[in-house]
């Protein structure tokens, strides 16, 4: 198996603190945060998210314009994308965590996502058994790794004005006194 | 309101931060944030070292685009548990087995809730896999993208993971 430069698992390794480490600055590790979200009695969760989505987009396609990135769009497989939007989601309800949030829950000591991400770990491994039979199946009707200004046939700068927008809009009602 | 909760920045402040740790490793690695496919790798590298012919786990390698490796994202999803490890070391302990909200409608049983976690562990991990993208790496990473996979994905995952949470903990 590959493994990557020492350097280049040293940069990953520092990344991924950076990310814990805001996640659990932001309160959302949390189960009962989660959950309200979802259930909408509170919106921290969606904000962080969409913040987080508002300035990496100015940023990110910033750095592509001026060469110093490329995009990685995944493609869009309806059946996939949708089948597994549906399990993901009742997956995040039943326990109160998402990916990044279960192993930020484990650092931060919370016991029930320890077995939350040992659930994971076996839902990867069933995974690897399913996938080889269903691969033709998730791949119906694959558009490709395709972006909704090219969708649309729209530039892209409407769409991340109208994300930063919203954002900041959300910020200034939640300002006024 | 608990004392972490009135340590917690303003989610703005987290979001932005996010952000900018995108594009920082969109320059640094030329991709997003990200941490399922290392579960994938993992669960690749368990079946090669338990049993490699069994779990026919070769035929998944074959079968997948992209070769499992221990990369900058494996190192990534190993970094998050440190990250938040530094950070709560702060705040003071916090051993909270089984959460308020859950133990309100499901009681204080330490096993159910282990089981419940588990059981949506696997399932998310299932759906993360099939989509290849979770809460990060497509509702993040892949709608700042403006990656209409990820935009399709971070929709129908918002709907069944309201309607779930209301089933499961909502008014009866």
């Amino acid at each position: 198996m590959r493994v990557d430069p020492i350097g280049k698992l040293l940069l990953g390794l520092g990344t991924g603190v950076a990310f814990g480490a805001l996640l659990e600055k932001g309160g959302v590790a949390r189960h009962d945060m989660i959950v309200r979200q979802l259930l909408l009695h509170d919106g921290r969760v969606a904000t962080v998210m969409g913040t987080a989505a508002a300035v990496g987009a100015v940023g990110v396609y910033a750095l592509e314009r001026a060469g110093k990135t490329q995009l990685s769009v995944k493609p869009l497989q309806p059946v996939a994308i949708v089948g597994g939007g549906v399990l993901f989601g009742a997956g995040v309800a039943l326990l109160g965590y998402c990916p990044g949030t279960s192993l930020a829950a484990v650092g931060a000591g919370r016991r029930d996502a320890v077995a939350g991400v040992l659930g994971m770990l076996a839902g990867a491994v069933v995974f690897t058994w399913l996938y080889p039979r269903f691969k033709a199946q998730l791949e119906a009707g694959n558009q490709g790794k395709v972006t909704l200004p090219e969708v649309t046939r729209t530039p892209r700068w409407p769409w991340i004005a109208g994300l930063s927008a919203l954002i900041a809009g959300r910020a200034a009602l939640e300002a006024r006194p | 309101m608990s004392t972490s909760e009135r340590q917690a920045w303003s989610p703005y402040v987290v979001g932005a931060g996010i952000g900018a740790l995108e594009a920082f490793a969109f320059v640094t690695a030329k991709k997003g944030l990200g941490v399922t496919t290392p579960f994938e790798t993992a669960a690749v590298l368990a079946q090669q070292k338990v049993a490699p012919e069994a779990s026919r786990v070769n035929r998944f390698i074959a079968a997948r685009d992209e070769a499992p490796a221990v990369d900058w994202e494996f190192a990534l999803a190993s970094g998050v548990a440190v990250g938040s490890w530094l950070v709560a070391r702060g705040q003071g302990p916090e051993a909270r087995a089984v959460p308020r909200l859950w133990a309100r409608r499901y009681g204080p049983g330490v096993g159910r809730r282990y089981a419940a976690a588990f059981a949506g562990g696997a399932l998310m991990m299932l759906g993360a896999r099939t989509a290849k993208g979770c809460t990060s790496g497509h509702g993040i990473t892949g709608t700042l993208q403006l990656a209409a996979s990820s935009w399709l994905f971070s929709a129908v995952m918002a709907v069944s993971a309201a309607a779930t949470a209301r089933w499961l903990f909502g008014r009866r």
